[in-house]
């Protein structure tokens, strides 16, 4: 019986007269990998902000682990430091930064060492050093970006922007894994490649995977199970088999669609 | 091995070691105008000091502090008023003044450091303001805009720093111990969370970089170091008045840091002596001074915000949209 | 006398209020102080001294109040302009860092450039407007209080009505709105940034005359603290809040008109930067404002 990584409870948040979360329940089991899914504006960015702290919930509370500690309105890099580690929807890298760089940074709450450490050039320093070192580049490899550790994030092509953030938020040495959008805007052999990638996180690694994602290949494909929201609120939530069926979800996909049609053909 | 930087490096060590062995050589033909020559670069060196501790927080945290002349007042008044009232040694003094204006720092960081940007940089204004101000009518405390003389020089043992030549080792060992300083903090997890939040403070923490803690620290060893420059300045001139200690002054200090590069330290350098030399050389046109800074902020934004020393990576960070 | 006090403090505030509108436009649409605009001011007035003499001794008073405004107010719009264009937008990209910087230097150099062509020494501003007033229910009001205070409505309300019933108008709240949006939507994002200079230098330009007419003297520091203060009441009201710049005007007019009694002027300086300082600390918002975060 696998523990709860993650739980959510009664999570609402608005924005001044919009409501964007509502009284949104659900539980992320250990190790595995669930999507979120919904149209546009159904608040799943705003979901993965309220867990890592960016915003404050209106009410409810977000719950860690299986020691239930309540992590709700913690701050963002408390937050990162219990574990939670996130990429963001519109790649949020340090464009000026090389790639390894970018991936030692994140090892920043890891390491100990001081001022005085470095002056000193004391053993700690250079221990730790060393590590982030070399952790990073082992980082790299997982992702397949180790031959462009030296060029600088700005320069890269798309899709090596997305697996460096992934590899940022990797180096962090995180439980849980929150993704946004990891596919978006990739082609077919990019978005194969990072499914393997993701899969290979929970394989190898152990992490527990929140995913945002539209792609309904990628949803259906690597996840365990899915939460569909909608204006909000919890729709459905189950397996990927069980959510595909349900005529709530459709409705909300396909829905207004579908009463587009209507009045169209209404009005000829 | 990056032989470029490793080449680089070498010729401004071999830059900065040959001109103190220069000034030696010459110094023991008494060359008439020397001496003058000795102040320009003691005073090049004081502003590499203070332009370095302005990139700490400007340069890599990139945090926009209008009022570090504050720090650098807060250093010599205290080595002045230690000096005067318990006759204490610059090498004691310098340390409690370094000490103080990092204090200084840290309090002024702590409410400010929440802010925005725009509304750091007015408040820290407000602060070097309202410090100048504060200095210029405590008539009991700093004696007001008349201001306090007879500050001792440094001694050693026996041995008075008095000479120019003296003063001049002086401050190219602070200079040094700036630069050190920089650098280890540069090369180091410190450093490159600093460069981090300078580019995106919440990508920055959700990799777990506490952003406050670490602005503080930015702030507090800036002020440090720019109290240590002010205690330098005390000792040396033997004098401190409020007008030393104006809003331009902190802005004459951007301007170093903006033209030399903002998070480059060698470039900074290289501002800091051009823009603290040249209005000494350029005597006659001492009332375009400012109007010649003004310019310059306004041109080297707009054309080579990077600065004059070339960093790659900077200009891909502040490449525009 | 708190009457006489509450007058001096609307008059002062009518003149903060104009100011303020100008920081408070800008930074609705750029989210960007333009730490120059107490530079424009200044330079408003001093175009205004520089507009008296080119008119004909003999002129009537009337005529040489009007062509100094216009005067002042096109030059000083046109300065606005070009500082926009040629400082601020190469920067529109950059991060916030750059145009800060850039603003400073635009102050610096633009108090420069006037301490050098007019000189460092206080410059004595012509009487435009004729001297004396009424005395109501025991408190003096001069002619050019009167006069400073209905232009300072006028103006406002003027302004209220352009930015709320005219297209332009619109297009300008569109624009502070979101940039990007509303270039998608057919706005000239660039013109109505440009006119947005154009009427806060103008706004300033009037500020600067009225200043110059009620004390009588100018110089050229005096857009640093004007400038700073008129930032106060433009924060206070609720930065990139027409109304709240407005209101933030008056209250910090009539603030330090009441204060000037109480504290010692040495520190009246360092007091307005401590108002500052609580203000953007304490209540950066506001009082009409609204919190604006970031989004993610």
């Amino acid at each position: 019986m696998r523990g709860i990584a993650l739980r959510v409870e009664g999570l609402t948040k608005r924005f001044g007269g919009l409501l964007v979360l509502d009284d949104l329940t659900f539980s992320v089991m250990e190790g595995e990998i669930l999507s979120v899914i919904g149209p546009n504006g159904a608040g799943k960015t705003t979901l993965f902000n309220c867990i890592t702290g960016i915003h404050r919930p209106d009410s409810g509370r977000i719950i860690l682990g299986g020691d239930g500690r309540d992590i709700t309105g913690l701050k963002p890099h408390e937050i990162a430091r219990m574990g939670i580690a996130r990429t963001f929807q519109n790649i949020r890298l340090f464009w000026g930064m090389t790639v390894l760089e970018n991936v030692m940074v994140a090892r920043h709450s890891l390491n100990t060492y001081g001022i005085l450490d470095s002056i000193l050039f004391l053993p700690r320093f250079l221990r730790e050093e060393r590590r982030v070192l070399e952790r990073s580049m082992e980082i790299l490899e997982i992702v397949g970006l180790s031959g462009v550790a030296d060029e600088i994030a700005g320069n890269l092509p798309y899709g090596d922007r997305k697996k460096l953030e992934i590899a940022r938020a990797l180096a962090t040495e995180p439980k849980m894994l929150l993704l946004d959008e990891p596919t978006a805007g990739m082609n077919p052999v990019e978005t194969s490649d990072a499914m393997s990638i993701i899969e290979r996180l929970r394989r190898d690694f152990g992490i527990t995977i929140l995913l945002i994602e539209h792609d309904m290949n990628v949803v259906m494909g690597i996840s365990d199970r899915i939460v569909v929201l909608d204006y909000g609120k919890k729709i459905a939530e189950g397996r990927p088999e069980e959510v595909r069926e349900d005529p709530r979800v459709l409705e909300a996909y396909l829905g207004k669609a579908v009463e587009l049609k209507k009045e169209h053909v209404k009005g000829t | 091995m990056n032989w470029v930087g490793i080449i680089r490096r070498f010729w401004a060590f071999a830059l900065a070691i040959s001109i103190p062995l220069i000034f030696l050589f010459l110094s023991s033909f008494g060359i008439l105008g020397f001496d003058y020559l000795l102040h320009i670069a003691i005073l090049c060196g004081i502003y590499v000091i203070l332009s370095v501790s302005l990139d700490i927080i400007v340069g890599m945290a990139g945090l926009l502090n209008l009022g570090h002349v504050a720090f650098y007042a807060i250093g010599a008044y205290i080595t002045a008023l230690l000096s005067l009232h318990f006759g204490m040694n610059f090498f004691i003094s310098a340390l409690i003044s370094a000490a103080a204006s990092g204090i200084c720092g840290l309090l002024l960081g702590i409410p400010a450091l929440r802010l925005r940007g725009d509304y750091l940089a007015i408040v820290t204004l407000g602060f070097g303001e309202i410090l100048r101000i504060t200095l210029n009518n405590w008539d009991s405390l700093t004696n007001g805009p008349r201001g306090l003389t007879g500050i001792r020089h440094p001694s050693i043992g026996g041995f008075v720093i008095e000479r120019p030549l003296h003063f001049y080792y002086l401050v190219l060992l602070l200079v040094a111990v700036s630069i050190a300083l920089y650098w280890r903090i540069e090369r180091t997890r410190m450093g490159r969370a600093l460069v981090a939040i300078r580019e995106d403070e919440i990508a920055a923490a959700s990799v777990g970089i506490d952003v406050t803690k670490l602005k503080l620290f930015a702030f507090w060893i800036g002020a440090s170091l720019a109290g240590l420059a002010g205690s330098f300045f005390a000792s040396w001139t033997g004098f401190v008045s409020p007008d030393s200690f104006t809003f331009m002054e902190s802005v004459l200090i951007l301007c170093m840091v903006v033209l030399g590069g903002m998070g480059n330290v060698l470039g900074v350098c290289v501002g800091a002596i051009v823009l603290s030399s040249l209005p000494e050389i350029l005597r006659e046109f001492r009332d375009y001074r400012m109007l010649f800074f003004g310019l310059l902020l306004i041109v080297m934004l707009a054309f080579r915000p990077e600065g004059i020393v070339k960093s790659k990576r900077r200009a891909m960070e502040l490449k525009r949209g | 006398m708190l009457l006489q006090q509450l007058v001096n403090g609307i008059t002062l505030g009518g003149v903060y209020a104009l100011i303020a509108l100008g920081y408070t436009m800008v930074y609705g649409i750029l989210e960007f102080i333009n730490f120059a605009h107490g530079e424009i001011f200044m330079v408003g007035a001093y175009i205004g001294l520089l507009s008296v003499g080119i008119l004909p001794e003999g002129s009537p008073p009337f005529l040489k109040l009007l062509f100094c405004f216009a005067f002042s107010c096109s030059l000083t719009g046109i300065l606005g302009v070009l500082v926009e264009r040629v400082a601020y937008r190469p920067l529109r990209g950059a991060p916030r860092l750059a145009p800060l910087i850039s603003a400073i230097g635009v102050s610096i150099f633009l108090q420069n450039v006037v301490m050098l062509v007019a000189g460092s020494e206080n410059k004595v501003f012509p009487q435009l407007f004729p001297s004396g007033g009424v005395r109501i229910s025991g408190v003096d009001i001069s002619y050019i209080q009167i006069f400073i205070i209905s232009l300072s409505f006028a103006i406002m309300i003027a302004l209220h009505l352009f930015i709320t019933k005219t297209r332009i108008g619109t297009a300008m709240r569109a624009t502070a709105q979101g940039m990007e949006v509303a270039s998608l939507m057919g706005i000239d994002v660039d013109r109505i940034i440009s006119l947005v200079f154009l009427i806060g230098s103008i706004l300033g330009a009037v500020a600067g005359i009225m200043v110059g007419m009620y004390y009588g003297i100018i110089k050229y520091t005096m857009g640093y603290i004007a400038g700073l203060k008129a930032f106060t009441a433009a924060v206070f009201g609720g930065i990139g809040n027409m109304p709240g710049a407005m209101v933030g005007g008056f209250a910090i007019g009539i603030l330090e008109s009441l204060g000037a009694g109480y504290i010692s002027s040495d520190y009246k300086d360092a007091f307005a930067f401590l108002i500052l300082i609580a203000v953007l600390i304490l209540r950066p918002s506001g009082i009409m404002g609204e919190r604006v975060s970031e989004k993610v």
